[in-house]
């Protein structure tokens, strides 16, 4: 959810002298924290102290620093370790289940609601037995 | 000794719990009252005889009883009293035996107080837990039993992992367990439903309070384990979107929907047959996170070491339960149903829609967290679904929620009406002026994503306090339940706004420091004076001093660690420290030494950070209240003498 | 019955059979995607030797190309199937020394015998990143035109080596 705004790195050119030079700090934020750390396997490079994840992170940044853009930088990754390193999965037919499933439950849902919203056919006769007959009772109680 | 004992519990426990399932569910078939009265006895025999097992197992662990496999691989002569006692859930065998404990004290609570409920419906309930308890008992004894002993008996302890020691740990499982576990009551009670064919006013008074319960320990368990995380782990991360966390997220979702389609069933008597699958849903996926954690299946920061038969054994419990519950649901589930019709513009038709957004969420949680998993057992390359997705995906079908609340108290039952929309305007105003005004205290956070999210976050404060205030004029004291309603919503407001801002307005930086060097980061000065070299009760450490400044004046003296734990020195931990504030904690970690005296450090701004947790101590805190609405116990009285034993009496209660 | 009260049934099946499914996987080996592509170019110093080794040297005949290091507690586990595999002369096996000090990689060497033609030292573990490793051990196979044809993540068994290597390797040299 770290996003880059051209006025918030602004705001913040001052720090960056202090911190490692050259690189926008929030954009290797953001880039190094949606790439996932293969050695602990659920931290991402960013967060990881994992020898590999201090490589990597060593990679992204010459590659900032080389000019590279945030695609090469990506595509770097995903040509040595898949596409497993990407925790925001690439819209591919492989993943379109996943990118559009919530939506369509959603969409089932509401639907699902707005015809339940009537009741369903009234119980057909045979169902009634005198649980059923008191039950009715019980409700109007 | 110990083990002897130990294992004797264990059995003893499963026997009584056999008891507990069949003798009570064969009195229900041949109605005999007799059978039928085992049931309470059992289940407060069981309680008795797994909290025996328990205090054995703290006994070892306190003792340092290194015959015992489980004591030797989780604690150590040199692990202090305090985390000893933790130890004793601080590892699978362990904490499965605390699950089987809380399992167990829920049974005997209902047992205590179900001398108002009808006694087959008692019964019932209890011989369902009995059968749950069955499944645990058989998996410890068979799998996972804490008290094998080695073949030769350790002259030392292995340690607790030392990410575990910590405060956190002590307390966030057990509230965790008795929230996943407090499902099973409200599970209970819909197989009862299920099973006898009839769900009243009645058993929803009943099944309420149980599921409030259950839902604030969840809540709880569940903020404790994000703030413990944030704390130990070392990375300022407080949500990670980890299976282990989704874990526990799914069943919070729909046991939430839960709460409140109980609400819609009771007022209006709609929804039912709904209401009991959500019941058999939110321990069904409660079970789902135990298999998860404990099976391997997916990588995680926390799960459990791991065992394929362990998982192979949940799997097949878990099919059996679940599976078992929604044939019985798919059998008799239309007999619970209630045909009545709604408007949609009404309290019921929003607390369905409250239900739609609840459910798809766990759905898209559950998506998230088993993708990798669907597309490897298809044979193909598996891809990582990690925190972006589930907050393009997952936030946008919340924020609708969190508008909702807001109305659904201007819609009344049966019908709406739009004049009453008029009571909103000066909520709507307050959370606009609180919405726009936020972000100026929080450099970076001005975008129109967060306006929207902060004013839907204000929105639900204000509104739960204009509820609060209308109820106060209306009764001079409004019951425990409203109250509760009114402060969860209000702690939801509060977490949405903590949300937001630490989310889109967090800063960190990664840096190499050494003693004397100091950073500008947020306003803040932040100079690392020394690192120094400390020696804890089982570990040493590094500890860095950073003075954090603001315009000259002192803030915080923080003490990052890098810790070694002897008993695990290629392990080195990190031990961040924070200066807590209300609208921003300063948080620092020393990662790794880079020689000559340098340090890689990360430094992190976090606004409003604390809010999510307080946000959700609230909504926890409403849940408890809402638990002990006078009302629940008032109903139980005049249930016992309404309904009585005349289900029992009947004949064809149970056909 | 209605058919709707059905559903959940039909999704919980549906639910068991890809945790069934997820049980005989192992959720932390990732499949490279290396495989089926040219071996990426790289030249290293050779360990205890002058000279380079380079992925031309693997692609000269099938070849195994075993990451190592001296600090890597699997690596001892699979040693003595790499010795083995170097005894019977039937493949060339060549390592990829990752992260290591040269002293304690020969002294291990000098100790437990060299399985390998030769070794070339990653120190900075660059070459590891562009082979895409993440965990030592790891062995790719190499075939004659230079295409990695399988990797294989955690050391050698005696299982993979006879089930699966071995019959890979014969298909490679035909």
């Amino acid at each position: 959810m770290r996003r880059t705004w051209c006025w918030v790195w602004l705001f913040l050119l001052p720090t960056l002298g202090l911190a490692q030079p050259g690189i926008d700090e929030d954009r290797f934020h953001s880039l190094t924290a949606e790439l996932r750390c293969l050695v602990c396997q659920n931290q991402s490079i960013a967060d990881s102290h994992a020898p590999l994840a201090q490589d990597l992170r060593k990679q992204v940044r010459e590659m900032m620093l080389a000019g590279r853009s945030d695609a090469e930088i990506r595509d770097y990754m995903t040509e040595r370790y898949g596409d497993f390193v990407l925790y925001r999965p690439p819209m591919k037919p492989l993943t379109w289940a996943l990118w559009f499933g919530p939506f369509l439950f959603l969409l089932l849902g509401l639907v699902a609601a707005w015809r339940l919203r009537r009741p369903a056919q009234a119980p057909v006769a045979t169902d009634v037995s005198a649980e059923d007959v008191r039950r009715v009772l019980d409700e109007n109680k | 000794m110990i083990a002897a004992a130990g294992h004797f519990a264990l059995a003893l426990a499963l026997g009584v719990a056999l008891v507990q399932f069949c003798v009570p569910l064969w009195g229900l078939y041949r109605r005999n009252g007799a059978c039928l009265a085992v049931a309470d006895p059992a289940a407060r025999a069981l309680f008795v005889i797994i909290a025996c097992a328990f205090v054995l197992l703290t006994v070892a662990f306190l003792r340092n009883d290194f015959s015992l496999a489980y004591v030797a691989t989780n604690s150590n002569t040199l692990l202090p009293v305090p985390y000893r006692i933790a130890a004793v859930w601080g590892g699978h065998e362990g904490s499965l035996l605390l699950w089987m404990l809380m399992l167990a004290g829920w049974s005997a609570a209902v047992a205590l107080r179900g001398a108002s409920l009808p006694a087959d419906v008692l019964a019932t309930v209890l011989a369902v837990l009995g059968g749950v308890s069955i499944g645990f008992l058989a998996f410890i004894l068979f799998t996972s039993n804490p008290f094998e002993l080695l073949p030769t008996v350790a002259s030392e302890g292995r340690d607790l992992n030392p990410l575990l020691q910590d405060p956190g740990l002590i307390i966030h499982p057990p509230m965790l367990y008795m929230g996943y576990v407090g499902f099973s009551v409200a599970f209970a009670f819909a197989i009862t439903a299920l099973l006898h064919g009839r769900l009243d006013a009645a058993w929803l008074r009943w099944t309420r309070p149980w599921t409030a319960a259950a839902w604030m320990f969840l809540t709880l368990g569940i903020a404790l384990g994000s703030w413990w995380a944030y704390h130990e782990l070392g990375w300022g991360g407080w949500w990670f979107w980890d299976p282990v966390e989704n874990a526990s997220f799914m069943p919070w979702l729909v046991g939430t929907a839960l709460l409140h389609s109980l609400a819609a069933s009771e007022k209006r008597g709609v929804l039912r047959s709904w209401t009991v699958l959500l019941a058999i849903c939110a321990f069904a996926l409660s079970l789902l996170g135990t298999f998860l954690v404990r099976s391997g299946v997916l990588v995680s920061v926390h799960a459990f070491a791991t065992d394929p038969s362990r998982g192979v054994f949940i799997l097949a419990f878990f099919s059996i339960v679940v599976g078992s519950s929604l044939l019985l649901f798919a059998w008799r589930g239309h007999r619970i149903a209630a045909p009545v019709a709604f408007a949609m513009f009404s309290r019921e038709g929003l607390l369905l829609l409250n239900n739609v957004l609840l459910v798809v969420a766990a759905l898209t949680v559950l998506l998230g967290t088993l993708y990798p998993l669907l597309v490897d057992a298809m044979g193909l390359a598996k891809p990582s679904v990690g925190s972006p997705w589930f907050n393009l995906t997952f936030v946008p079908i919340m924020l609708p929620l969190v508008a909702l609340i807001g109305v659904s108290y201007l819609v009344g039952w049966k019908r709406g009406r739009l004049q009453e929309f008029r009571r909103a305007v000066a909520p709507a105003l307050v959370a606009v002026v609180l919405g726009l005004s936020l972000p100026l205290l929080v450099p970076g956070s001005q975008s129109l994503g967060v306006y929207l999210a902060l004013i839907l976050g204000g929105w639900a404060i204000t509104t739960a306090v204009a509820e609060l205030v209308r109820w106060l004029r209306l009764s001079r004291r409004p019951s425990r339940a409203i109250v509760g309603m009114c402060l969860a919503h209000f702690g939801l407001g509060v977490f949405t706004i903590g949300v937001t801002l630490v989310s889109h307005a967090d800063v960190e930086r990664d840096l190499s420091m050494k003693p004397g060097d100091t950073v500008l980061m947020s306003g803040y000065d932040w100079r690392l004076l020394e690192v120094l070299p400390v020696s804890g009760p089982n570990y040493d450490a590094q500890r860095g001093t950073i003075e954090v400044s603001r315009n000259g004046d002192l803030v915080a003296r923080l003490y990052p660690e890098k810790r070694s734990y002897r008993s695990q020195p290629n392990n080195p931990m990190t031990e961040s420290a924070v200066d807590v504030g209300i609208t921003r904690d300063l948080y620092v970690a020393l990662a790794e030494p880079l020689g000559e005296g340098a340090w890689s450090v990360r430094l992190y701004y976090k606004p409003f950070i604390r809010w999510i947790w307080v946000g959700a101590l609230l909504m926890a805190i409403g849940g408890g209240l809402a638990a002990t609405d006078r009302r629940y116990r008032l109903g139980r009285s005049l249930a016992r003498d309404g309904l009585g034993d005349d289900l029992a009496a009947t004949p064809g209660a149970l056909s | 019955m209605r058919l709707r009260f059905f559903a959940p049934l039909g999704l919980l099946m549906g639910l068991i059979l890809v945790l069934g499914i997820g049980l005989k996987l192992d959720p932390r080996e990732v499949d490279s995607p290396l495989i089926g592509k040219p071996a990426p170019v790289f030249s290293l110093p050779l360990l205890g030797a002058e000279g380079q080794l380079s992925e031309r040297d693997l692609s000269a005949a099938p070849s195994l190309f075993n990451v190592w290091s001296s600090w890597c507690v699997a690596c001892r586990q699979e040693h003595p199937i790499l010795m083995e595999l170097a005894r019977r002369g039937d493949v060339r096996l060549y390592g990829l020394n990752y992260k290591d000090a040269p002293e304690d990689a020969l002294a291990l060497l000098a100790r437990e015998g060299n399985p390998y033609l030769a070794s070339g030292m990653d120190r900075d573990g660059q070459v590891g990143i562009d082979w895409g490793v993440y965990g030592v051990p790891e062995t790719f196979v190499v075939d004659r035109a230079g295409t990695i044809v399988a990797k294989r993540i955690g050391p050698l068994s005696w299982d993979y080596v006879q089930q699966e290597l071995l019959p890979l390797l014969k298909e490679l040299q035909q």
